[in-house]
């Protein structure tokens, strides 16, 4: 037996977050929705309007989610990318982002834009731009070739629909750069089980790929890939969460590079991919509530895949609010993989397949970061805009990669910038 | 598939556990906590998939973070 709300607990356990300007009527509307539902919520805003006088008791909710429940085979509710938690449809909001990365001869920065506006609380419809302007010297390119300039340009579109306690969302992009076009789709469901307390997601992509190469207008490859996504969130305790995603990827096609070429014997020859790869992931995450106004987060990553490559990525991260106009992060992030059967530094005898990659290398990465959002308008209930800047130092050291210019192995500091505007409506 | 074996039991033993009567342990009233947005894994759609695109292009390992990346490989 569920016990009975009051009127004053529901306002009072959305206080925290109005206080912090995240949204007003809005809000409470989205986390009602998120807590009992948007039938219930529409049925006690119909009972209060005929007189009630106060907030039903939440037993009815059982019955209610076990009906839901039943009809879980809809699997509606999605959320893009299957991020394994509650369902409930994205915020109005936009965004607009000077993005950089300068590390091991490359740099890489541009502009990028996202808006998402709700229709009717129903359905949410979403646009993004991504621009990557790319100046590359990296190692690969100074040792084989020619230093390069070149401009990718990325372009989305998405659409959220909720139906009870379920998410759907579908996705479509196109990625455009002068020698390499891809387009993708994808669909994500996710549900809420058991009285909110879990959440259910899936998720299916398909990807369509064509690889191209620059002063050879004659050479044109295909790539196709497929990725299943299934992941769960469940409520722990009043201030716990805990999600696994999972996520399997197929590739199949022109899996390579045109440009990058092994060592055998120290003689350059061009490298050879299988033309097929299967990969697995797992993610299991832990978020909780530390403080009055803090959140940890810790997580770990396991992927494999079919060209016998092993990696585990670990991560750990805090965030605090300061005051009523800041908010800061901070996070470490390690990465470690081993390297693919057909990897070599220098190959001693020619095989089928041969890769110099250093993606494909034994190898790893250390991330630190932080971040920073700074509310700098604020009507509570109305809109917000915010000030967002995000730096993380990472190093990478590869462990069987080497420097052929100097005979040592590879390694190399990377810079990453976000600086954004957000605004909420 | 092997994966896809595993897909399709969830699903199936998503749907029959949908029949039973579990009460949430966390009251709906408990969660002002989990509602907050510090507790997502990620608040920022824009600012997440450049950073997963970093990765994206530089590790071998891809998937299962809630965030789609897009685009080549370019190093």
């Amino acid at each position: 037996m569920v016990p009975p709300v009051s009127r004053e607990a529901a306002v009072a356990a959305t206080r925290c977050s109005v206080r912090r300007g995240l949204g007003g009527g809005r809000l409470v509307r989205r986390w009602l929705a998120l807590v009992v539902g948007r039938d219930r919520i529409a049925a006690w805003s119909q009972m209060t309007q005929q007189g009630a006088p106060q907030l039903p008791a939440l037993a009815f909710l059982g019955p209610f989610y076990r009906g839901a429940a039943r009809v879980g085979g809809l699997l509606g509710g999605v959320l893009a990318g299957a991020n394994a938690e509650a369902v409930d449809l994205p915020g109005d909001r936009a965004d607009v982002m000077y993005h950089s990365f300068i590390g091991g001869g490359v740099v890489a920065n541009g502009p990028a834009v996202l808006v998402r506006k709700s229709l009717e609380d129903v359905v949410s419809l979403s646009a993004f731009n991504y621009v990557d302007s790319v100046s590359n010297a990296s190692i690969d390119v100074v040792t084989t070739a020619s230093p390069y300039k070149e401009t990718r340009v990325e372009t989305g579109v998405g659409l959220d629909y909720v139906y009870r306690d379920a998410l759907i969302s579908l996705t479509a992009s196109t990625s455009r750069e002068p020698d390499y076009v891809a387009d993708s789709a994808s669909i994500d469901l996710a549900q809420d089980y058991f009285g909110g307390m879990t959440t259910v997601s899936i998720g299916y992509s398909k990807g369509w790929d064509t690889v191209g190469k620059h002063n050879d207008p004659s050479f044109s490859a295909p790539a196709n890939h497929w990725q299943y996504r299934l992941g769960a969130t469940q409520i722990l305790t009043p201030r716990w969460l805990v999600s696994l995603n999972t996520e399997a990827i197929a590739d199949e096609g022109y899996l390579q590079s045109p440009y990058r070429v092994a060592r055998v014997f120290g003689a350059a020859v061009p490298e050879v991919d299988p033309s097929t790869r299967t990969s697995r992931a797992a993610t299991l995450r832990l978020t909780g509530s530390v403080g009055a106004q803090g959140a940890v987060h810790a997580q770990y990553r396991y992927f494999w895949d079919t060209w016998d490559i092993h990696a585990g990525t670990e991560e750990v991260g805090y965030s605090q609010y300061a005051g009523k106009r800041w908010l800061l992060d901070g996070f470490v992030r390690h990465y470690s993989q081993n390297h693919a059967s057909f990897y070599s530094d220098n190959f001693t005898s020619e095989m089928t397949y041969m890769s110099r990659n250093r993606q494909l290398s034994t190898f790893n990465d250390l991330g630190l970061g932080a971040k920073a959002s700074y509310s700098m308008i604020r009507e509570p209930g109305r809109y917000e805009i915010k000030f967002n800047a995000a730096y993380e130092w990472i190093r990478f050291h590869y462990n069987d990669f080497t420097d052929i210019r100097t005979g040592q192995l590879y390694s190399f500091n990377a810079n990453v910038v976000e600086l954004f505007f957000s605004a909420t409506f | 598939m092997k994966f896809q074996r595993v897909i399709y039991l969830s699903l199936l033993t998503a749907l029959l556990l949908g029949g039973c009567g579990i009460e949430p342990w966390v009251k709906p009233y408990e969660r002002e906590r989990l509602a907050d947005p510090i507790m997502q894994s990620s608040r920022d759609a824009l600012a997440d998939k450049h950073h997963e695109h970093v990765y994206d292009v530089r590790e071998a390992a891809r998937g299962a973070t809630g965030i789609q990346g897009g685009g080549c490989g370019c190093n």
